[in-house]
């Protein structure tokens, strides 16, 4: 609380905003891959146009955090939690990047119709990564920044299933050349999707550190390696 | 009635008058300051002073502080007062099977139900609920009500973690005049997954069909033309048609147990079950199949109950399911290994349930992909073992739904342990 009233409700507002570019980036990324899945053209035009709105957004987000540090001149907590907000909204902002670009691919994809079994590791490494983003941001509602620990974990996860994704992708290019194309844009919307997985674990990082001043401490040592599998084709 | 005349009734003769005072100690305060003041640079007497300060009192104590026409407008208020409109949100939202969640005037969470607790985890009072909320039509609806304008409809709102869910969300302003707001959620999963099972069933169910399918017609034609007098042929055809049909039947009751499954509303385990007993049964009804593959279970369990919040029968069919594959992939190392312990890292007591195998393991790229529909790791032998491809995707969809774990390790040539984690709360 502040004596200055006006100062929470620039705090609270910051907030809101970051929370709705994370429903608008939630969104985007369902939007495009159930576009990228079910051939959906139309749904993917609109995701495409639909980035204008989160890159309009983070641009508000940061006059405003810029405007209120000139303003209040913040310190300790309300100073981090300022930048947290600029540093989330900037990693959101790539999400939505990323599920535009999804979508321009699932424009392209959508040529031919294309045998369900392409998309069906995509669908559940969009699933991870989903529910990663999800996570995080219900952590940024509810501060409760404990089960932010396991988020590395499940990054991992997600890295691993996107190598084993390329992996199957490069059999089906193998296995007949006319399965190049489509392959490689899945290659790419895989790609995307892993990064999305990196964009959310920022987030996770970025809210740990507003809420308690520390860095979310390295990973625990795992007697779990299986998942980190590596692949000489992969990167 | 005030709040200070009613608690002064009680107190005796005196009390309401005083009240009254003290409700107008600031004006009464003033005026004497005033009175005072005047008296010092005018030549009044002392008494008439006295006087002025006495009728200020005497009126401020004696007459009541709003107007007759005020308080029988409150009077008549507090009459139409029903019992329903002095029952407190709160309680009411408890009655509510729905979830259901109260917010402020600036859009802090007042109240969630226990639904409400159950659906969307831990909901804190005094988060901003559109932090919590964060579709754009969620956002756009509470900012809707904040602003005045409440729609008559509602919005759908769906949330896919841990479980999906669709939800049709209506929103209000309670009462009037109290600066609350509520949104209650109508759970409208099912309608939707009926729809989504739909698709899933053409686009998943008519691939994996086709295949016996195809089979099993390539052997009729056969049977009518070139091998229609051979009686040899015609056994062994009839022997491969009958395990195609059989394989058909397992992938159909397997997809409707799925989607059975998923039908469910998503209603958090409410029996607590004890899983050393349970995963006791489940190994005696494999003996028999265990046996037949000439594989030897050995077991691990514990006497006392580990209790575990779950579902009995869909637990069941998860260490049916593990140690069915287990029994069926693993079948070279002769042994199948099954124990159960409390788990460590859990303060809560949880328990931990550990499936392993000695057969040839699974490689590497495939763990982190095989609990997808579908998923194979050899497509030949899956079919050689009558696998449907959806049993690890069942034990996922269970374990999600318990908030419980699968880690799954493995090496190649040594076998493979799949480890359960049931927290314990």
């Amino acid at each position: 609380m502040h004596i200055v009233s006006a100062y929470d409700e620039d705090l609270k507002y910051l907030a809101g905003r970051v929370a709705a570019m994370g429903g608008m980036a939630e969104r985007m990324i369902e939007n495009s891959i159930s576009a990228l899945v079910h051939n959906d053209v139309p749904k993917a035009q609109k995701v495409i146009a639909d980035d204008e709105a989160l890159d309009e957004a983070q641009r508000e987000i940061d006059d405003r955090a810029l405007s209120v540090i000139a303003r209040r001149q913040p310190l300790a907590d309300d100073l981090r939690e300022i930048i947290g907000s600029i540093r989330i909204s900037s990693d959101l902002e790539r999400v939505g990047d990323l599920g535009k670009n999804i979508a321009k691919r699932a424009v392209a994809v959508a040529m031919a119709r294309q045998p369900v079994k392409f998309f069906r590791g995509l669908q559940s490494l969009s699933e991870l990564a989903a529910a990663q983003l999800k996570d995080v941001l219900d952590v940024y509602a509810s501060r409760d920044v404990e089960s932010l620990r396991s988020v590395r974990d499940r990054d991992y996860e997600i890295d691993a299933v996107y190598t084993s994704l390329f992996r199957e992708l490069l059999t089906y290019m193998m296995e007949d050349p006319r399965n190049i194309t489509p392959c490689t844009h899945l290659l790419f919307c895989a790609k995307n999707i892993e990064r999305m997985g990196d964009h959310a674990t920022n987030i996770a990082e970025t809210i740990y550190y507003v809420v308690t001043a520390e860095q979310l401490p390295a990973e625990r040592p795992k007697q779990d390696r299986s998942h980190d599998v590596t692949v000489e084709a992969g990167d | 009635m005030s709040e200070a005349d009613r608690n002064a009734s009680s107190a005796g003769p005196l009390a309401p008058y005083l009240a009254r005072l003290g409700e107008a100690r600031w004006v009464v305060a003033t005026a004497a300051v005033a009175v005072f003041a005047v008296a010092f640079f005018s030549p009044a007497p002392w008494w008439l002073i006295a006087a002025a300060v006495l009728a200020i009192v005497a009126v401020a104590a004696l007459l009541p502080r709003r107007s007759r026409q005020s308080r029988r407008r409150e009077a008549q208020a507090q009459a139409m007062l029903g019992p329903v409109e002095r029952l407190s949100a709160e309680r009411l939202a408890a009655a509510v099977p729905d979830p259901l969640i109260l917010f402020d005037q600036s859009g802090r969470i007042a109240h969630a139900n226990r639904p409400a607790q159950t659906a969307f985890g831990a909901v804190q009072a005094g988060v901003d609920v559109r932090l919590r909320f964060r579709s754009p039509e969620m956002q756009e609806l509470v900012r809707a009500l904040l602003v005045g304008n409440v729609r008559p409809s509602g919005v759908d709102y769906a949330e896919r973690v841990p479980v999906e869910r669709h939800y049709h969300v209506n929103a209000s302003s309670v009462g009037s005049g109290t600066g609350l707001f509520v949104l209650v959620f109508k759970d409208q999963s099912e309608l939707r997954r009926v729809d989504r099972m739909r698709a899933d069933f053409i686009a998943n169910a008519s691939h994996e069909l086709r295949t016996p399918l195809a089979s099993i017609s390539g052997f009729v034609e056969t049977l009518r033309g070139p091998a229609r007098d051979d009686p040899k042929a015609r056994d062994r055809f009839l022997d491969i048609m009958n395990d195609q049909t059989a394989r058909m039947a397992r992938l159909i009751d397997d997809l409707l147990s799925l989607s059975r499954l998923e039908m469910k509303s998503f209603i958090g385990p409410d029996e607590r079950v004890d899983i050393c007993l349970l995963v006791r049964g489940v190994i005696d009804s494999l003996t028999q199949l265990a046996r037949e593959a000439g594989v030897e279970i050995v077991s691990d369990i514990p006497e006392g109950p580990i209790e575990v919040p779950g579902n009995r029968d869909e637990l069941i069919q998860v260490f049916e399911n593990l140690l069915e594959n287990a029994c069926k992939y693993g079948q070279s190392g002769k042994k199948v290994e099954i124990a159960v312990t409390r788990d460590a890292d859990d303060q809560k007591g949880g328990a931990e349930i550990t499936v392993r195998d000695f057969g040839p393991g699974i490689p590497d790229e495939h763990i982190p992909r095989i609990t997808e529909r579908f998923y194979r790791v050899d497509v030949e032998e899956s079919r050689a073992q009558k696998g449907t491809g959806l049993g690890l995707a069942i034990v996922k969809h269970i374990l999600s739904r318990h908030n419980a774990r699968l880690t799954i390790r493995s090496v190649v040539g040594e076998g493979a342990a799949f480890t359960v984690h049931l927290p314990g709360v």
